[in-house]
């Protein structure tokens, strides 16, 4: 008698657990699952008000796949944001990987406050600096270019990843370095030939972030590009497939979904990285 | 300024090793460009944005006069900035009161272990990740006029009447409550995340002695796990305040700030004024009243790292 009511308390635990995952699973994954869905349903059937919309009611088309690579500049708007990626990924690096590294091994009062100052800067939004830099890219002759992507992407990405990688140096025990110096090594030398390849890992999660922040800004992108051939995915999708009053939902979902995946899930592999990154110092 | 000078001078023989050793000089240099480029690309634009919302200036205009706070006057005596200044109040405050509650739910829920938690954990992780450029384009097909699935379910459940249709993002009070739950739905995933390192980093044997001193699980979580959270969950909010209140991305897909500028913010507004209706002068000025909310954070933040510092 004592242990059924137990029993039925770890039940209703295990099943109170599961509701709560469920809920939030449907809630968060649903728009995800919805843009699989419309990518291979046929027009008709994603319109038709009589049938279950949870299931194929005609056959699957790739149609929709069809229409937004023959028909769209889709495929120019991957490459373009890869190619911008690439540029400030590695802008990004050249600037943030020495400073990074003098951040975590600078001693003195103003060294951490000095760190956090940077990432503060990353705080600042887009939204305040637009108007101020769409008359400064106006002025040297880079709009429509991806060049003034490549010029304004690094205003965020230095002070997160120059945060991100005093986190991964700070970590690099000092010994190592101190025995490369009594080795012969410079202080430089030994940040080159000791600190750097050991932190390969660090590095990479830089990279990674860096890229995924250029692939989901929005707000320069719109503001300094009008000419199609130069979008980026995260701004050609809703500017150029949603105009007038003809959605074609079915290409936009896939457009939306083929975009999202590839980086939704090189971005789980790190994730735990980038929150201890992201939000340390402010706690520890 | 001296020591400097006398060791620039001092470097002339092998300055490279010389530089290379010399701590003083290296970290700086390695500083500099970074700091610079920042400065340049931050805080050159930021004085600039001042500077437009003093002046007249405008996209196709050549000339620029200073013109004191008129621009200031004229934004506030607009019936617009009222609601903008409103509506982002009401987004940032009702968005991130449930953020904070789903976030800590979740984040316990995942802290178990259970089979299976690596696809969870990819599935919630979803709307942060993925471009909200396009998480947005998929929530403005799900509110769709004409064919909008959250119509059909609630009409095959029978929570709507069959001839209930709402029209999510056309309705002004409809329209906000839309774009809160899109704004909800995109921040939850990050501040669940924070809040599961915070929660990973309380040690075991805190709940073990708990639980032997016969604390039950509200008690503990009341009185153990919210206080030693209590730092992250700043964080956590920060964050979400920040990424909401500066926001233009949902507003800007979903409703453009329609109908009728019933669901303008703040940052949707500079946009329509500055860049769309070429008015970059009105613009500045609208934008920079996201400023002091961001000052107010970066003091939150400066307090929180001196404080850890200390103890």
């Amino acid at each position: 008698m004592t242990r059924r009511p137990f029993k039925l308390v770890r039940i209703a635990r295990a099943g109170g657990h599961a509701g709560i995952l469920v809920f939030f699973i449907i809630f968060l994954a649903f728009p995800f699952y919805w843009m699989l869905m419309t990518t291979f349903k046929t027009t008709i059937d994603l319109h038709d008000v009589s049938k279950n919309p949870f299931l194929f009611n005609e056959p699957p088309t790739l149609e929709h796949l069809a229409v937004l690579f023959q028909d769209t500049q889709y495929l120019q708007w991957l490459i373009n944001t890869g190619a911008v990626g690439i540029a400030v990924v590695f802008i990004t690096l050249v600037l943030a990987v020495p400073a990074g590294y003098a951040l975590a091994r600078m001693t003195g009062p103003w060294a951490q406050t000095l760190g956090i100052a940077i990432f503060l800067t990353y705080l600042v939004p887009p939204t305040i600096l637009f108007i101020p830099f769409a008359r400064i890219i106006a002025t040297l002759g880079l709009q429509d270019s991806l060049w003034s992507l490549v010029l304004v992407y690094p205003s965020f990405t230095v002070p997160f990843c120059t945060w991100l990688l005093m986190g991964f140096f700070k970590a690099v025990p000092r010994d190592l370095e101190d025995a490369a110096m009594i080795d012969g090594l410079s202080r430089f030398g030994a940040f080159i030939k000791v600190v750097m390849p050991i932190s390969v890992a660090g590095i990479l999660t830089a990279v990674i972030f860096a890229f995924t922040l250029v692939t989901q800004e929005f707000v320069y992108g719109v503001t300094f590009i009008t000419a199609s051939s130069s979008y980026t995915v995260s701004v050609g999708v809703p500017t150029f497939l949603v105009r007038g009053d003809v959605y074609f939902w079915g290409s936009m979902m896939a457009a939306c979904l083929i975009a999202s995946l590839p980086i939704a899930i090189i971005y789980n592999f790190f994730v735990a990285r980038f929150v201890a990154g992201f939000t340390m110092g402010a706690i520890k | 300024m001296t020591t400097a000078n006398a060791n620039a001078f001092a470097a002339k023989a092998g300055w490279r090793t010389r530089l290379a050793d010399n701590e003083r000089l290296l970290w700086p240099l390695m500083l500099a460009p970074a700091i610079l480029y920042i400065v340049l690309l931050v805080g050159f634009p930021f004085l600039l944005s001042l500077f437009y919302s003093v002046s007249d200036i405008t996209v196709g205009g050549r000339s620029m006069n200073f013109v004191g706070l008129e621009n200031f006057h004229r934004v506030v005596a607009s019936n617009t900035f009222w609601t903008a200044l409103k509506n982002t109040l009401i987004f940032t405050i009702v968005s991130q009161f449930f953020v904070l509650f789903f976030a800590n739910i979740l984040a316990m829920a995942l802290s178990a272990d259970f089979r299976g938690k690596w696809l969870v954990r990819l599935l919630i992780l979803l709307p942060w990740v993925a471009p909200i450029s396009l998480g947005a384009i998929g929530w403005l097909w799900i509110y769709d006029s004409i064919y909008s699935v959250i119509n059909w379910t609630g009409q095959a459940l029978r929570i709507l009447g069959p001839n209930d249709w709402p029209i999510w993002l056309g309705q002004p009070n409809l329209a906000m409550a839309s774009i809160i739950v899109v704004q909800i739905w995109r921040i939850v995933p990050l501040a669940t995340v924070i809040l599961l390192a915070g929660l990973t980093s309380i040690p075991q044997d805190i709940h073990d002695a708990a639980a032997v001193d016969g604390a039950g699980f509200w008690r503990r979580t009341l009185q153990i796990t919210f206080p030693l959270l209590l730092p992250i969950t700043l964080v956590a909010v920060l964050f979400g305040i920040i990424f909401t209140f500066t926001d233009m991305i949902v507003v800007f897909l979903l409703t453009r700030g329609g109908p009728y500028d019933q669901t303008q913010v703040l940052a949707t507004w500079a946009f329509f004024t500055g860049i769309q209706g070429g008015d970059l002068a009105g613009g500045a000025a609208v934008s920079l009243f996201l400023f002091p909310v961001l000052v107010a954070v970066a003091i939150v933040f400066l307090l929180l790292a001196r404080r850890s510092e200390v103890t």
